[in-house]
């Protein structure tokens, strides 16, 4: 493995509202290979969006960072100023957001657009604009003729594809994308993600992936960081957090999408809804929801345990490591 | 849904069909009064939806699946074709006391909760308005009552039916969408992507009210989707369209265990499975195609990998495989097309000539059967021809020209 491109450690955040402040990060921490594709899960209102933007520092007025570090290629983020930023944005990193069909300009053609970006970090004559923009739209599988359409006349999944065109105008080394797929039907959610998944072998960017859908990340992503109410619950390689799930969270959240293969089940989801941040539950926070809590999950809360290669933030394996994975492997069957 | 639970899954519940449609058609026309670029929305689909049964209707954007609900909800009114409730034409709705009636048995769950309540009504008025408007034999306390129990039936407190639509979370909105229409004691609830917007966790939750509620109430529910997990999850029988037509429908666990159609193979393939890694899978861009004056022929063509000559020139019609009606020329062949083509051959032949390509055509089908997929003869040698001239119609056409697709937001009535 080489050197981190993103380090955040202890990271949190405070949305300053009127009725009080809402913890909507607690002392995130996560580090991202260059090179590696990240699945950030969670229900709406775990504060994965809002992780994206502390990273990327596009974070709303309101919003104070109270503690932490972000370091992106060794610079701390959230000590640099607008200018600072400005000259990273698409070149650096770049950021692919949740309704990106709808984040193109409906008045500009999609030259236009390249454009402005291109033309905002660099000087370009007009030729190699045209010529890099025909380059990275052929890249995402539309024909550069497209150039001169508005976003009216392209498809969603067109639109989603030239936003990420966008983003890699300038093959940054980081791409972050904000549940691109989630507005597309599975046809064209598979296509998009299996040229993401090429550009980025091809092109060796780094990938954080926000989505709720478990099975997305679960055939992309190289590692799985699952989100709850601001904290993060279980971190683990996809392949390890899909054979044994750890986080009652992480496994609510597996058995929550009915199958089409496979024998039927009666989905049990998970009861309840996300708490209140306001007023996060004391203790561990998913305990008001959980199968598993004990009377010491309303008390204690957890840290981050380590077990194996999972990190998991459960009573369930304080201090346990390797006695917790053999249990829980064998309450699973599997 | 745990096996036992419902005794009827797979059995035919006996009777009439509750909800029939023949050739339902509808058709919009883009740009301006005089404009020829006819949208086909919906070609001649039969459904039919029985009593106390789940059907799933499945398909990606832009295949017709929504307007199918808004024509069974009188908010438009068909092009061509027949819609029967009860034996009953919707066409001959036209006085306030049968729409009543209609409205009263049929009812409806928007896709978007969030859209779909007045943020100035509590959430009982919409409730009380429709027990008021369908069920005027209740008296003010009765409604009251009556509102209560639908709260309850959907799983919610009674108290929420003083709440203001802001003070309720998404899934709770869509449950209240649920007891909106339930109230009416509807025979059968039309559900256009009802879980579409929740999130994961709640997804589930109403999922499972969905098939509760046919336990509890009788209820049929025609439940619309682009998920084939969800639709396998809820339903008992699962149509796909695509562009407009039926391509499949069979039994859900029939359907997805074989699935007959190419299309209904890829959408399968489609399916994100945590397991399978994304390089085992191939490629397919999923352009949801439109359909503007379609010529003759499969519309699944230009994506099918197994197309052959004869699905550039005749539509394929449903045809039965054993438990499915499938709309394949190739599938029809590799499951002994020769019986089932001689089966049909008595009712193709009255309608033979209807059945050559009459391109650009709105009345081009008038063949009401629509049993037949391959008619001998005629057809084929005539047009083999044409099967290499590049595809001038429908889906090829609404990709290379995107730059009238703007036009499609103020579809008009043809």
């Amino acid at each position: 493995m080489s050197e981190s491109l993103l380090e955040v450690a202890g990271l949190s955040l405070n949305f300053l509202m009127e009725t009080g402040d809402v913890r909507a990060l607690d002392d995130v921490s996560f580090t991202l290979d260059a090179g590696e594709f990240l699945g950030i899960v969670g229900e709406s209102g775990c504060g994965k969006s809002t992780l994206l933007f502390a990273v990327t520092q596009l974070l709303a007025p309101n919003a104070e960072i109270t503690a932490g570090t972000v370091l992106f290629g060794g610079q701390d983020m959230i000590r640099l100023g607008t200018d600072e930023l400005r000259h990273m944005r698409w070149r650096d990193y770049s950021v692919v957001m949740q309704s990106a069909m709808n984040a193109l300009s409906p008045t500009l053609t999609i030259a236009a657009q390249f454009k402005d970006t291109i033309e905002a970090h660099t000087k370009m004559s007009k030729e190699a604009i045209r010529e890099r923009s025909a380059e990275v739209l052929t890249l995402v599988g539309i024909d550069p003729a497209h150039l001169n359409s508005y976003p009216h006349q392209l498809s969603g999944g067109m639109r989603q594809r030239a936003m990420i065109a966008m983003a890699l105008l300038f093959t940054p080394q980081l791409v972050i994308m904000d549940e691109p797929t989630s507005a597309l039907d599975v046809v064209a959610q598979r296509s998009l993600m299996i040229k993401i998944k090429d550009l980025q072998k091809s092109l060796g960017f780094a990938v954080i992936f926000v989505t709720h859908d478990m099975s997305v990340v679960g055939q992309y992503s190289d590692r799985v960081m699952v989100m709850y109410a601001g904290q993060v619950m279980e971190v683990a390689a996809t392949d390890t957090i899909f054979d044994h799930p750890l986080h009652p969270y992480t496994r609510g959240l597996m058995s929550a999408f009915p199958s089409v293969r496979g024998p039927r089940q009666r989905l049990t989801g998970i009861p309840g809804s996300p708490p209140d941040l306001v007023r996060p539950p004391t203790g561990c926070r998913f305990h008001p929801r959980c199968p598993e809590a004990s009377p010491e999950c309303v008390t204690h809360q957890p840290d981050l345990y380590s077990v194996d290669e999972t990190q998991v933030r459960c009573l369930l394996y304080q201090g346990k490591g390797e006695d917790a994975l053999l249990a829980a492997h064998g309450e699973d069957g599997r | 849904m745990p096996e036992g639970q419902n005794p009827n899954r797979g059995v035919e519940p006996g009777g009439e069909f509750l909800l029939k449609t023949v050739d339902l058609t509808r058709h919009f026309r883009l740009g301006g009064m005089f404009s020829k670029r006819i949208l086909h929305a919906v070609d001649d689909l039969d459904l039919t939806i029985r009593e106390r049964e789940i059907v799933a209707l499945v398909g990606e954007s832009g295949s017709g699946k929504s307007t199918v609900a808004r024509l069974l909800a009188l908010l438009y009114r068909p092009t061509k074709g027949e819609v029967y409730y009860r034996g009953r034409s919707i066409r001959s709705l036209r006085r306030r006391k049968d729409l009543l009636w209609y409205r009263g048995e049929v009812s409806t769950v928007f896709q978007d909760p969030f859209s779909a309540f007045s943020p100035v009504y509590r959430i009982q008025h919409g409730v009380l308005r429709n027990l008021a408007l369908h069920r005027p034999e209740l008296g003010r306390a009765e409604r009251q009552m009556e509102a209560e129990r639908v709260c309850q039936t959907v799983g919610m407190s009674p108290a929420m039916l003083r709440k203001f639509p802001h003070e309720l979370s998404g899934s709770e909105r869509q449950r209240i969408g649920f007891a909106q229409a339930l109230a009416v004691k509807p025979k059968l609830i039309l559900a256009d992507e009802p879980v579409s917007m929740l999130d994961v966790s709640i997804r589930a939750e109403v999922l499972n009210m969905m098939t509760d509620l046919r336990e509890q109430e009788d209820v049929s529910i025609l439940y619309i989707t682009h998920d084939l997990a969800s639709a396998r999850y809820v339903a008992d029988r699962i149509v796909v369209m695509y562009a407009g037509y039926l391509v499949e429908t069979a039994p859900s666990e029939t359907l997805l265990a074989e699935p007959k159609h190419p299309y209904t193979q890829l959408l399968l393939s489609a399916v994100a499975e945590p397991r399978q890694k994304a390089e085992e899978i191939s490629a397919d861009t999923g352009e949801p195609p439109k359909v503007i004056n379609p010529t003759e022929g499969c519309r699944f063509r230009w994506r099918c990998p197994r197309a052959i000559d004869v699905c550039g020139q005749i539509t394929p019609k449903p045809t039965p495989i054993g438990e499915s009606l499938v709309s394949c020329h190739v599938a029809v062949r590799e499951a002994g097309g020769s019986s089932i083509a001689a089966g049909v051959t008595g009712e193709a032949a009255g309608s033979g000539a209807s059945r050559a390509p009459s391109k650009g055509e709105l009345e081009d089908l008038d063949n009401p059967t629509g049993a037949a997929s391959i008619t001998h003869g005629q057809s084929y040698g005539g047009h083999a021809a044409s099967s290499d001239e590049p595809p001038a119609g429908e889906v090829c056409q609404a990709r290379s020209s995107h730059e009238r697709s703007g036009s499609l937001r103020d579809p008009k009535a043809v």
